[in-house]
């Protein structure tokens, strides 16, 4: 359902037509990065490290070339050199180690044969001469005084320090006086919270088929949320120029972040180079839990201030994130997620630390959900103590248009009130709590971003048109671009094809992230249907011998000083006698993306003799700007929700002392299955980004940020006991509810 | 000269209503073989070890996880992929609602829940959610959270006991 009036209506934009990939999904003939084979094609497998640190003193791989099959092997020696300070240094370190084996899972050779059974037995005999290090796993071990170095490469980002460290970013921002706010407060609160590492969980493990050709170019097929990143990814690893390089994207089953970065492409194509055959490589997926993905473990305090009037007067946290064994970005989009409230006093300590476990990646709103369930939960106590409705203690202190984010920029138009009022004036929020259970509300915020997108819009003789755009599709894009291009031409939306192209068939586009697709690169398909436009109009201009300027494009057609008409398919009949074929092209690095604010809220029944929750009822609203196709609206706001329920409740990474993951599998890393979830009652809030034609904010991350306090708070409310420590699961929230203590 | 390997053992069945053969080495899973032997690559690997459900597949009528078998078990059965749904060019009215509903985003479980739920239908016609989210229980969507799958097998079931009556 939607709320809100969005001032304009459209005619196509905001309708749910079946989306132009769908039958191939339904019938099997959508084709996956791992549905692809070429002829002669060679199978690879990885030699992975079996310590979580250790230096490679030797690789003799002389027996696995002599067994049966094998065509290439190849190991660290054989990729470039990259300078530390390289931006890609980390991701090459990652995908194939050089000197040191930085966490348990990390590549240290690769082999290609015949089949996929003679790669797999020649990677086990693969002789790797290891000298265990000590290998720091978690982010107290880390930060501990006199701790071993995880990775002797890491300097600390916006430090300046050349030494190395555990300590991969330090980010600190505020303002106002903090020790004023909490003087002005009546009541303070303070806890620590602990989440463990989470995997995004596409059900797609990472693959991906390489050619390397005589000529000394490759092409790749790969499932990536990016394949131009792909591609500059790939020719940094090897050191090679970009134009060697073409990229075909795969339809991508699952991303969420961890299909940002890449782990296979260059190994494929140096052992396609060396066997002159194509290679295929595809990760199974105890090796896609081990090695690739995890949001990070986190450990922040926080520290809450409010009057009795239930004004908020200051916030203190500090957080850490932990990175996995390479630097990264963590901690600050950490921080800045920390956004939804008039703080007069803030002050953010968010530092990044460096461990021997897999590198770390994206995951929807990066580290966003780790900061909502802290703050998120001492508001909830802030209302519980004061005694008010938890929304209307959210209302009281929401940020508006023009209050600061964490950063201290002002926000843009956002919809954060509106958003609030759609829960609290649901039907949900208006129901009684069901009897025995408890009711959690909790709020979460993502900035969204904008980046570099291209797009063509062909119009074919017949007057169909194509819509050509270099944004893998990971969630129904492709029909948003069709709907916006559909209301640009005013043609039918069956009418048009949206197709993601290879890097050779369309202009630079960054990666599907950030919550950007549909509004950056939409914003490049409108662009370029407006350019389109002016040349039908010019073309009808011709046609009839009027002056252009008398020429109107009203509904898909040009309309002749008010009277004429000239449809398309009659314009691109006509084409090649008036100028040749119609096609435009735009590109634009987007500016002014528009930040989704979301509000849930959850009824659950926690078994006291289990340490069970149970949901009952869940509904989640969020601000979309404008729903281009609302039912993939309503699914990322459902699969968010969902993925945050199996943050909250189940999932966790399990490391033993020697730092291997002890649940690599999905018996034991236990994502949500429909059996432990009611309906997700999405709630699409529409206050329109004023710096999109339609409106559109992006909608893909937010969902996921409220969950986990959500939860948190509901289970607060059924039991009394708050917990500070995910997973929520069944064992833990027995112990605290039994013992008294915080999960 | 000597023979460096086993020969693999030939299979014969039935898949998506044609009769096949194929070669396979003893340990080579349903799956692989299905994927690699038959092209049949709507069979999908999520996990190889029969917890996330995108290889589902119908064994003379009855649900089974295709990693979790030996190709050369398959001899003289019947097997229904996601390939064999549709009857020639008409969807099946599993594939139609979950097309309508957008009950897939990625799609990459897409062919293991229709086949998990044509299942179901065929031998319940009428589902709670409940039994439904039971039936489907054994396939992971990480995109949907489920909620639109549900309702479109519960429109589908709709649908085939209006056109049985």
């Amino acid at each position: 359902m939607t709320v809100t009036e969005n001032p304009r209506t459209y005619k196509y934009v905001g309708t749910r037509p079946v989306r132009h990939d769908g039958l191939d999904k339904v019938t099997g003939k959508a084709r996956f990065a791992a549905d692809l084979d070429m002829t002669g094609q060679l199978r690879a497998a990885l030699v992975r490290s079996p310590h979580a640190h250790a230096r490679i003193v030797s690789i003799d791989a002389s027996k696995a070339e002599a067994m049966p099959g094998v065509k290439a092997v190849v190991t660290g020696a054989d990729f470039a050199d990259l300078d530390p300070t390289h931006p890609e240094f980390d991701m090459a370190v990652n995908l194939m180690a050089r000197g040191e084996a930085l966490y348990n899972g990390h590549v240290v050779a690769a082999v290609a044969a015949v089949t996929a059974a003679q790669a797999a037995a020649a990677a086990a005999a693969v002789e790797v001469d290891y000298e265990p290090l000590p290998a720091v796993l978690t982010i107290d071990e880390a930060i501990a005084k006199g701790a071993p170095i995880a990775n002797t490469t890491n300097r600390t980002l916006f430090s300046g320090d050349a030494e190395p460290s555990n300590l991969a970013s330090v980010n600190e921002f505020g303002r106002g006086d903090i020790e004023a706010g909490f003087e002005a407060a009546d009541i303070i609160i303070e806890r620590e919270f602990r989440t463990a590492a989470v995997h995004q969980g596409y059900i797609e493990p990472h693959a991906c088929v390489a050619d390397c050709g005589q000529d000394g170019k490759a092409v790749i097929w790969a499932s990536s949320q990016g394949h131009f990143a792909v591609r500059s990814k790939t020719a940094a690893a090897l050191g090679w120029s970009t134009d060697r390089i073409k990229v075909i994207p795969a339809e991508i089953g699952g991303g969420f972040g961890g299909k940002t970065t890449i782990y296979l492409e260059p190994v494929a194509v140096l052992l396609s180079q060396k066997a002159a055959r194509p290679v295929k490589l595809v990760m199974s997926r105890e090796e896609v839990l081990r090695a690739t993905g995890p949001a990070p473990a986190t450990k922040i305090t926080a520290k809450i201030g409010a009057t009795n009037d239930g004004e908020i007067t200051t916030l203190q946290s500090t957080m850490y994130f932990d990175n996995g064994s390479t630097k990264g970005f963590s901690a600050l989009t950490g921080a800045m997620s920390v956004a939804s409230y008039k703080l007069p006093n803030l002050e953010l300590h968010a530092i990044g630390t460096v461990t021997n476990t897999a590198r770390s990646a994206a995951y929807r709103a990066p580290s966003a959900p780790q900061a909502a369930f802290a703050v998120e939960t001492l508001i909830d106590e802030l209302a519980q103590r004061l005694g008010v409705d938890p929304i209307d203690l959210r209302l009281q202190n929401a940020v508006v248009e023009g209050d600061a984010t964490a950063m201290g920029m002002p926000h843009p138009k956002i919809g954060f009130v509106e958003t609030l009022e759609a829960i609290k004036n649901s039907d949900h929020y208006n129901s009684p709590v069901p009897e025995g259970a408890g009711r959690g509300v909790a709020t979460g915020f993502w900035f969204n971003i904008g980046e570099q997108s291209s797009a063509t819009v062909n119009l074919n003789e017949d007057g169909t048109a194509t819509v050509v755009t270099g944004s893998p599709d990971i969630g129904g894009s492709r029909a948003s671009m069709a709907l916006m291009a559909a209301e640009e031409l005013g043609l039918a939306v069956d009418r048009i094809t949206p197709i993601v192209a290879d890097t050779e068939s369309v202009g630079f586009t960054d990666i599907t992230e950030g919550s950007r697709a549909t509004f950056a690169t939409g914003m490049a398909v409108v662009n370029a249907c407006r350019e389109l436009i002016e040349e039908l109009k010019q073309r009808a201009a011709t046609i009839k011998s009027a002056d252009v300027e008398r020429v109107e494009w009203v509904d898909g057609a040009a309309v002749i000083e008010g009277e004429d008409r000239l449809t398309i398919p009659e314009i691109t009949a006509m084409a090649k006698n008036t100028g040749g074929p119609l096609t435009a092209t735009a590109s634009l690095n987007a500016a002014g993306a528009g930040p989704s604010f979301a509000v849930h809220v959850a009824d659950v029944a926690v078994d006291e003799e289990t340490g069970e929750t149970t949901i009952l009822r869940y509904t989640a609203a969020q601000d979309a700007g404008t729903a281009i196709h609302p039912s993939y609206v309503e699914g990322q706001i459902q699969g968010g929700s969902v993925q945050g329920i199996g943050w909250a409740l189940n999932e966790e990474y399990i490391y033993d002392s020697n730092g291997v993951m002890e649940n690599a599998g999905f018996l034991d890393y236990r994502m949500p299955v429909a059996s432990d979830l009611p309906m997700i009652d999405a709630i699409i809030v529409e206050v329109p980004n004023p710096s999109h034609p339609y409106g559109v904010r992006g909608v893909g991350e937010t969902g996921i940020v409220p969950p986990i306090p959500t939860l948190a708070n509901a289970i607060a409310a059924a039991t009394g006991v708050r917990m500070t420590s995910l997973p929520m699961s069944p064992p833990r929230l027995l112990a605290a509810i039994t013992g008294g203590a915080d999960g | 000269m000597p023979r460096t390997h086993a020969l693999r053992t030939q299979v014969q069945c039935t898949v998506n209503g044609d009769e096949v053969d194929f070669l396979c080495a003893d340990e080579t899973s349903l799956l692989n073989a299905l994927r690699d032997e038959l092209g049949l690559t709507g069979v999908k690997e999520g996990c190889g070890t029969g917890d996330c459900g995108a290889c589902t597949i119908l064994v003379d009528g009855k649900v089974n996880c295709a990693c979790l078998m030996f190709a050369p078990e398959a001899e003289g059965s019947s097997i229904l992929t996601v390939e064999g749904i549709a009857q020639g060019d008409e969807l099946h009215p599993l594939q139609q609602t979950f097309l309508e509903g957008a009950a897939l985003q990625c799609g990459v479980c897409t062919p293991g829940f229709l086949v998990a739920a044509k299942a179901l239908l065929d031998e319940n016609s009428d589902p709670t959610e409940t039994e439904i989210r039971y039936a489907l229980a054994g396939n992971l969507c990480r995109c949907t959270g489920y909620d639109k799958i549900i309702r479109a097998v519960q429109e589908a079931a709709v649908q085939l006991n209006g056109a049985s009556k």
